[in-house]
């Protein structure tokens, strides 16, 4: 079978004769109007999974007065079938400092924090050590500028990115209305940067290869590359890094086992993909859109325990404070036990679908809003399995 | 002063005395004492200034801060999708039975508590657990009990 799929090495690369920090030496000496035009020219957009235009978000923080300013590295990484950035903080942390501390400058800030989920907290001892030698670095540069590392406690909604603030805060992890964005009022009301794990170290890597080498890779709608997590039924399961706007099939060829029927593309809060839309489905911002998480299903699954996993992940996870999640999430749920058993018609996922539509207008942050991506996805496509 | 009024002024000494600090405050605490006692939730509050509810407001958010008695290690199972599928069923069931307790309970001699968890970032290799901060991927029911044996007999 003919194979497109292409493999890039720029996330995990460790080049010896190019240390990070002499890539942060290098950038010091551009001045930051210059580094942002080139991060907008890269195309460069949040690998987290919302996709917004790094470079745009790095101006925003640098336009606003004011004198204290922060830069968060976002490593709550709590999305079921994610775990790519665990890898990048265990493989090239330093990569990640750098781009913390390239936005410190960019945007006039004096302290950068990394959120790491407490999960993750294996990794603590280590990364601790490995900052007390790259803040050292900077001191000895006479860059004002100290990165710190901060907990979580097993909240996947602090991965929202003004339920970390509060978090941060040490308030529960509710996220806020928005506007105002974080860029205006985030950690402590003030101007902050939060980029995911992932897009910093893009940020880096632009820096050092320039934005026509990471332009180059993708599409119109998505440049560059992008790290996979990949697992499910699949006999490589593992973290890739792939060009993005592929199409699906492709991916399929490559990872599946022969017998996949449904990829959910972005996690529990993405999209499910059946096979009959593999040919015509592209991996990107053009088409679906993905923070990395590509979880492959084979004909042996009942799509109804996965929906049914995802909605006790999401009832669990909601955080409470707006009703439209807190009672939508357990509604959902109830919903589709409640059809499973015959205790109410198939017709009942049509008023089900209707209080997805509800939520999406109505909850205050992402995770109410997006239940509606694998629910209505997953009922459209495999509907006699949710009700027989 | 009882130890844990001492371990909350050390923690509070180290990380500052501003509500920012609750987080880290209140991790240590259970870094030490394995769960969030009432005592210590007030000690906190009175530390840092603030309402008892509002410390108990923010623990009580929290997986990983527990506010009621835990086991000397904390087994998490992670339950999540591609663990499920890869078996972690059988991982909660043989450590269930081993340690004679329910998911939720803790035993008996305080030295275990079996929870399970949401996503723990490692569907590659599932299933996994978490004991304490400890991660074991590529779990098989022989090589869980294996690893909860061991524990039990370096905890005393």
């Amino acid at each position: 079978m003919e194979n497109n799929l292409k493999k890039v090495d720029i996330i995990f690369e460790v080049d010896e004769k190019v240390s990070p920090i002499s890539v942060l030496d290098k950038t010091l000496k551009r001045s930051p109007d210059e580094i942002i035009l080139d991060l907008i020219d890269s195309g460069l957009k949040g690998r987290g999974g919302a996709g917004f235009p790094t470079g745009l978000k790095w101006k925003f923080a640098r336009n606003e007065d004011g004198d204290t300013k922060y830069v968060i590295c976002n490593a709550d990484e709590g999305e079921p079938g994610t775990f790519k950035d665990r890898e990048i903080l265990d493989k090239v942390p330093e990569k990640i400092f750098v781009g913390i501390a390239i936005c410190g400058y960019v945007v006039g800030a004096k302290e950068g924090y990394i959120y790491l989920r407490g999960e993750y907290n294996f990794l603590l001892k280590t990364l601790q050590k490995k900052l007390e030698i790259f803040n050292n670095e900077l001191k000895q540069r006479n860059f004002d500028f100290n990165v710190y590392l901060k907990s979580g406690s097993g909240a996947y909604v602090c991965g929202e990115e003004s339920a970390l603030f509060e978090s941060m805060e040490g308030k529960r992890g509710e996220p806020r209305n928005k506007p105002p964005y974080p860029t205006v009022a985030g950690y402590n009301s003030k101007p902050t940067v939060i980029n995911n794990v992932e897009t910093l170290v893009y940020t880096t890597m632009i820096c050092h290869i320039g934005p026509e080498k990471f332009k180059a890779l993708g599409t119109t709608d998505s440049r560059g590359s992008k790290v996979f997590s990949v697992s499910g039924d699949t006999p490589i399961p593992g973290i890739y890094e792939l060009e993005l706007g592929m199409p699906l099939h492709e991916f399929v060829n490559e990872f599946g086992d022969g017998d996949a029927k449904a990829i959910q593309v972005g996690g529990a809060s993405g999209h499910c993909v059946p096979r009959k839309k593999f040919n015509d489905t592209i991996i990107g911002f053009e088409g679906i859109p993905t923070g990395g998480s590509m979880m492959i299903f084979n004909s042996t699954r009942s799509m109804y325990n996965v929906l049914h996993d995802y909605l006790e992940f999401f009832t669990e996870e909601s955080c409470g404070q707006c009703t439209p999640c807190r009672v939508g999430c357990q509604q959902l749920l109830k919903g589709i036990e409640a059809v499973k058993r015959g205790e109410r018609p198939p017709a009942y996922l049509e008023d089900l679908k209707k209080l997805t539509g509800t939520m999406k207008i109505a909850a205050k942050c992402g995770l109410g809003q997006s239940v509606g991506n694998p629910f209505n996805s997953i009922i459209d496509n495999f509907r006699e399995e949710i009700i027989y | 002063m009882s130890t844990t009024e001492v371990l909350v002024k050390e923690l509070v000494e180290k990380n500052g005395r501003t509500r920012n600090s609750l987080m880290p405050v209140l991790q240590g605490i259970v870094q030490k004492e394995n769960f969030l006692s009432e005592e210590a939730m007030l000690c906190v509050a009175k530390e840092l200034d603030l309402a008892a509810a509002d410390v108990y407001g923010t623990a009580s958010f929290y997986t990983f801060l527990d506010t009621v008695p835990r086991g000397k290690n904390i087994i998490r199972v992670c339950k999540t999708i591609t663990c499920h599928m890869k078996g972690k069923d059988e991982i909660v069931n043989t450590l269930s039975s081993a340690l004679k307790i329910k998911v939720g309970e803790t035993t008996h001699d305080k030295k275990f508590t079996l929870l399970t968890a949401n996503c723990l970032g490692w569907c590659h290799k599932g299933p996994v657990m978490l004991i304490n901060d400890e991660v074991y991927p590529d779990l098989t029911p022989q090589k869980a009990m294996e690893i909860v044996e061991e524990y039990s007999k370096s905890t005393h």
